[in-house]
């Protein structure tokens, strides 16, 4: 069986952002990761074929220092990878998913495609959807646990207020993984050298057929948030403090 | 004034409170309310109320997904609307994506703000730590809106309930096997307005009792931290932060939570923070709004009796 892991590169959560004119940010300077919901999927991708035979391909669309989050995966399992290269860490999700789809065309489509439930840079929560529907295949996102067997997969996601829903897609088909899902394996040594050695083919974007500019939302402007600047600290006896609070709550913010 | 299509949530026959602050944000627009599988006369009246021109009661019956994206783009054609907002809820996410991908259309999710004229939006990037202003060029404007961030003003309009079939089938994609009910009665974590979070100085998963009690007084729902549910004190669908839920009430109660920028990412949104801790050194202080030292299983007791 053959599976595609979509991974994206994006900036450490920890990491402060600078900005850099109106619409960019300093990249050079802070650590950029895995996106941690698409590390559920590279997970479960390896070991499934660990169980069943095939390959994990990973396809990433990011700028040229994807290689360093790619080679991650691959130390946990990946056999291969195709790096879709890009210019700006903000490509429209739409765009995205057309960079994913002739990618994987262009190798040869998969019976099984993972992505995180989303992305923690932009925070689209789209590009799997639109994967998805571009291929004809079925899409369930923000899936914690997963069965695949006679070419069924049986997914398990969360709706809201502890409800669950327990859904069948016929294979090929698209996953969006979260946590639950399974824990994702620290690579031990001798797989970081051995990903060393991995293929990771290289493909411009605009060799896709994709164009960049094309995209139709749009970044005007990017803003800092201003940070909180420390907190009102409530003196006096439990009693005097659980007191002054709610009347600040009830009688300054208005929120009870 | 465009005709805008707004998709109410529901819940017991009643308007979910996140969806009135949709219907506030398209203010001044002529304002389509969608209602899926719920009586339009049922919730006719709270519509009305915040400005429901007109109201369209649409049947799915399956629970199917992709069924209830092909309901809501005929609905959109036959009703020649030129945008559609809704919630950013578990749901109303998994939907807007659906449509978006079957209408080909751009679509923003989770915006804190939207200015329909100029097909401009705000959201957060980065886990909140920057705010993008994002410009939306098609021929369709869709976005999902981050509960509670628009405050409800009732904006009386007129309300008429339009008849509509969709007449589409499900593609039969994906398939519903079973739902499992959740314990019931329960307030969904995305869509409360008020938050109480217990960390890993909770200690055992039976003290999380002492916070519903406090939550309950207040019409809260209750969170925990990562080092909670690493700890097997709550379950993950309780988990605030990365990796767990994205939260803005307008009340955040943290109780016993150290405070990582992992966490901080779910919840910094929040109108107002309040910690709770024993460690005044805890990082949680430097970043939220009124800050207790003392004894969680002291404290909140105490601000229980008080609520």
């Amino acid at each position: 069986m053959k599976i595609c892991v979509c991974l994206k590169h994006v900036p450490d959560t920890a990491a402060s952002i600078k900005l850099a004119g109106d619409t960019g940010f300093e990249d050079s300077e802070i650590k950029f990761v895995s996106n941690p919901y698409d590390e559920y999927g590279v997970e479960e991708a390896v070991s499934l074929v660990e169980k069943e035979g095939g390959e994990v391909v990973i396809v990433t669309v990011g700028k040229a220092g994807a290689v360093t989050t790619i080679r991650g995966a691959m130390a946990m399992g990946a056999h291969r990878a195709i790096l879709v290269k890009t210019d700006s860490q903000f490509l429209d999700s739409s765009l995205t998913a057309q960079a994913l789809k002739a990618a994987m065309e262009q190798d040869g489509l998969p019976d099984m495609i993972f992505t995180g439930k989303g992305s923690v840079d932009t925070e689209s929560f789209q590009t799997q959807y639109r994967l998805a529907q571009s291929l004809g295949m079925p899409v369930v996102n923000e899936v914690n646990s997963l069965t695949v067997d006679n070419g069924k997969a049986v997914v398990e996601k969360e709706v809201g207020g502890g409800e669950k829903q327990v859904m069948e897609m016929s294979l090929p088909c698209v996953v969006g993984a979260t946590k639950g899902l399974n824990e994702p394996r620290y690579p031990k040594f001798p797989d970081i050298m051995k990903a060393k050695k991995k293929k990771i083919q290289e493909i411009d974007l605009a060799d896709l057929g994709v164009d960049a500019s094309a995209g139709r939302v749009v970044i005007e402007k990017l803003e800092t948030v201003p940070e909180r600047s420390g907190a009102k600290m409530l003196q006096g006896s439990v009693d005097d403090q659980v007191t002054e609070l709610v009347k600040i709550l009830t009688e300054d913010e208005k929120v009870l | 004034m465009a005709r805008t299509g707004i998709l109410i949530e529901t819940e017991n026959n009643g308007v979910k409170d996140t969806s009135l602050g949709v219907l506030t944000a398209a203010a001044g627009q002529e304002i389509y309310a969608l209602v899926l599988d719920t009586d339009p006369s049922a919730v006719k009246d709270k519509l009305a109320e915040y400005g429901a021109d007109k109201i369209i009661g649409i049947k799915i019956g399956s629970g199917s997904p992709d069924l209830a994206a092909h309901a809501l783009a005929a609905a959109i054609k036959e009703y020649d609307l030129t945008a559609l907002l809704g919630t950013a809820s578990t749901e109303g996410k998994d939907l807007f994506a659906r449509l978006a991908a079957l209408m080909d259309q751009p679509l923003v999710s989770d915006c804190v703000a939207v200015t329909l004229d100029d097909k401009i939006v705000k959201k957060s990037h980065f886990s909140g730590k920057t705010i993008a202003n994002l410009k939306v060029n098609g021929s369709l404007f869709l976005c999902t809106i981050r509960p509670n961030v628009i405050e409800p003003i009732a904006a009386p309009a007129n309300g008429e309930i339009l008849e509509f079939t969709a007449g589409v089938e499900d593609p039969g994609l994906v398939k519903i096997l079973e739902i499992k009910k959740g314990d019931g009665g329960k307030i969904d974590l995305t869509e409360a307005p008020v938050i109480v979070t217990g960390g890993r100085a909770i200690k055992a998963a039976e003290n999380y009792k002492m916070l519903e009690e406090c939550a309950a007084k207040i019409g809260a729902a209750v969170g925990a931290s990562r080092a909670a549910v690493d700890a097997g004190y709550a379950p993950h669908s309780m988990q605030v932060g990365q990796t767990g839920k994205t939260v803005s009430p307008k009340l955040y109660i943290a109780c016993g939570v150290s405070g990582a920028v992992q966490h901080f990412a779910g919840m910094k949104t929040s109108k107002v923070i309040v910690a709770i801790n024993e460690d005044k050194d805890a990082p949680i202080f430097t970043k939220c709004d009124y800050g207790i030292v003392g004894d969680i299983f002291e404290v909140i007791p105490a601000l229980t009796e008080k609520l």
